[in-house]
């Protein structure tokens, strides 16, 4: 049982990125699945403490695995996570509506390559970068890693949540007066807020995955646990850290799910 | 007769809309899409600018309310000049109606009509009072259909909100492109009799673009004809386009059947009515009898207590229906037309009605009359009697210009 759970674990931190870049339109939630996810995350978790209650913990085992330590790994990965979502979206939305703009058509293809590129280099090979050839440790070298990794989605899915807006909507808009910025705000932005939202869902779970490899430049976060387990050969930490990121992403993924009900117009 | 230059020749007189020597050539163009166009719209009037696929109707309407800046010209709207205006504010004093209606799907039925009436400036009170005004003027309760969304609706409701919408800072101009477009022929039918019927209340100036001469011929107060970068072919009432076609290219776009389509023209309560027997549901078959020897149609129509139809019935019935009551026995009456609908219309449902007649209604469906092949035989020698007639004068008057050309 124990032994699974560690197996499902720790390739889930490769996959969910992968898994999650082609998010799956839920159609109206029934109760029961919206209970789902929670009650199986709590039981996951629930047999993780009493697993790790019923081993004798050595010294090593015991300062990885204490509630505070725990606790502000947790903190620091929700904290990764969510500043690195947050200024993605600062950056991936504005640039979504520029580059969907009729007069940056000329260089759309140059900035999106950018992007791409952001997403194509490994994660972890950003950070040895920052670290061997800049210095450039702890926190914000992490934060400025996971934006570059994240952009695209984001951006990707705004320039198409934009682009697919009914052209007729915007003439009949434009043709009853409203000005060019009045009908971005109030009806393209809008009308693009289902997609956009799927690429922030989409960015948010690379985001708790990638951040996982912030804890090899001091960054913190659950890898923190992760890598202590690995290299200090304990199995019973290796899980633990295994088991929670896996946890945090799912928890994250299911409450974006939620806000993406919640935050979707009505009438669409 | 009037003739390429465009210039109308209204009762009122007084030109809405005036476009002057406009054009728009695209870049890359060969030719221009619209070419030197000067039309006068008169003021309360619908005109419709009719004429095949590309010859640049849609993008010369476009042009009045600027969703396309003309290259050349002037625009003239109610005596002011808006070639060079504020385009979002020059838009917010004309209704659009486009084929695709473009309702904001994330928006309510409120809020759709309330957008441009918030764009005015207007109070929270006077839009409210305005958007249930607009919703039943277009014949929808507003207080079921206020906070629906557009998804909610039936096509020819989201027609109507679009229409709606258009009005709803009270424009002098309407400008539609193929509003009935998508429609199915049936709800088409409807809204465009509700149109008309609206327009006759709020009497707007009204540009209309659609393909479909029959249309043309059925909105339009006058009818612009465009060939190819919206030349004027012909810019004329619906029966001088009809009876007297200003060259080939006219003649062939109306097609074949014009005497056909000029029924369109006719409504049914500008007819001669002929009488058929009638009887009251509760009279005796002897009654009846009576009523039937003394006319030669050989049905009588039996009319309930507030006049309304309810069956046909024939000397045969009365026998095979001995003692039966009225309503039993006998055909249900077909073909009940009200006395706006066209000849058109008329002459549609006679031909597949028991005893090729239309019954003619009230609005409040009760009996007027009948409408049988005859009336309809002599609508027509009438009509082309008259136009032939008014085409002559035309045409004295005209000599001169028509020589000219």
């Amino acid at each position: 049982m124990t032994q699974t759970e560690g197996e499902s674990g720790a390739p889930d931190l490769a996959t969910a990125p992968a898994a999650a870049m082609a998010p799956v339109r839920r159609e109206r939630r029934t109760l029961g699945s919206y209970l789902f996810m929670p009650t199986f995350l709590a039981l996951v978790l629930i047999g993780l403490y009493l697993y790790v209650q019923s081993q004798e913990l050595d010294s090593i085992e015991q300062r990885s695995l204490n509630a505070s330590n725990v606790g502000k790994a947790i903190w620091e990965h929700v904290q990764l996570a969510a500043v690195s979502t947050f200024f993605v979206i600062l950056i991936a939305v504005p640039l979504g509506v520029f580059l969907t703009r009729p007069f940056t058509r000329s260089f759309r293809g140059v900035l999106l390559t950018i992007a791409n590129i952001g997403q194509a280099v490994p994660t972890i090979g950003v950070f040895a970068l920052f670290a061997v050839a800049f210095l450039f440790l702890g926190f914000p070298a992490a934060i400025v890693g996971l934006v570059a990794y994240a952009v695209l989605p984001v951006l990707r899915n705004t320039m198409v949540g934009l682009e697919q807006v009914d052209e007729n909507i915007l003439e009949a808009g434009r043709g009853m007066g409203i000005s060019k910025f009045g009908v971005l705000t109030r009806i393209e932005l809008p009308l693009a807020v289902p997609i956009i939202l799927a690429g922030v869902r989409t960015a948010l779970i690379i985001n708790v995955g990638a951040a996982t490899l912030a804890a090899y430049i001091n960054a913190g976060g659950l890898g923190r646990i992760l890598i202590a387990g690995l290299s200090t050969n304990r199995l019973t930490v290796q899980i633990v850290g295994a088991v929670l990121t896996a946890v945090l992403a799912l928890l994250i993924d299911y409450l974006a799910g939620i806000a993406e009900d919640v935050l979707r117009p009505k009438g669409l | 007769m009037t003739n390429a230059t465009g210039t109308a020749q209204n009762a009122s007189g007084r030109t809405m809309i005036k476009l002057e020597g406009l054009g728009k050539q695209y870049p890359k163009e060969p030719k221009p899409a619209v070419d030197n166009l000067t039309l006068e719209i008169p003021e309360g009037e619908i005109v419709i600018l009719v004429g095949p696929s590309g010859c640049g109707k849609t993008t010369t309407m476009k042009m009045i309310n600027r969703i396309i800046e003309p290259t050349s010209g002037r625009i003239i709207l109610d005596g002011e000049d808006v070639t060079k205006a504020d385009p979002d504010q020059l838009r917010r004093k004309i209704g659009y109606v486009i084929q695709q209606i473009g309702l904001f799907p994330h928006m309510t039925i409120a809020e759709n009509i309330a957008t441009v009436p918030k764009l005015l400036g207007w109070d929270g009170k006077r839009i409210d009072a305005r958007i249930d005004e607009l919703l039943q003027t277009v014949s929808m309760a507003p207080e079921t259909y206020r906070n629906r969304y557009p998804k909610q609706l039936s096509g020819g409701q989201r027609q109507r909100v679009g229409v709606a919408r258009a009005l709803s800072g009270d424009p002098a101009v309407m400008l539609m492109d193929e509003p009935f477009g998508a429609i199915d022929p049936i709800t088409r039918d409807r809204l465009q009799n509700e149109f008309l019927r609206l327009q006759a209340q709020v009497r707007k100036t009204i540009v209309f673009v659609t393909h479909d001469i029959d249309e043309a011929i059925k909105m339009g107060d006058r009818i612009a004809i465009l060939q190819e970068g919206s030349r004027i072919a012909q810019y004329d009432t619906p029966e001088q386009i009809l009876t007297a076609p200003a060259d080939d290219f006219v003649a062939d776009f109306i097609g074949r059947g014009a005497s056909l389509k000029r029924l369109n023209l006719s409504r049914v309560r500008d007819t001669q009515l002929s009488q058929w027997p009638t009887v009251q549901l509760g009279d005796d078959h002897s009654t009846v009898l009576e009523a039937l020897r003394s006319s030669d149609k050989g049905f009588a129509l039996v009319l309930d207590e507030q006049r309304r139809p309810r069956r046909w019935v024939s000397a045969p019935d009365l026998q095979r229906g001995e003692g039966r009551a009225l309503d039993q026995i006998g055909l249900p009456p077909e073909a009940i037309v009200e006395p706006q609908a066209t000849l058109n219309d008329a002459l549609n449902e006679l031909i597949t009605a028991n005893y090729s007649v239309a019954i003619v209604v009230n609005a409040e469906g009760a009996y007027q009359g009948i409408v049988d092949i005859d009336s309809i035989n002599e609508a027509i020698r009438t009509m082309r009697t008259d136009a032939r007639a008014r085409a002559r004068v035309g045409l004295d008057v005209d000599e001169p210009e028509q020589v000219g050309r």
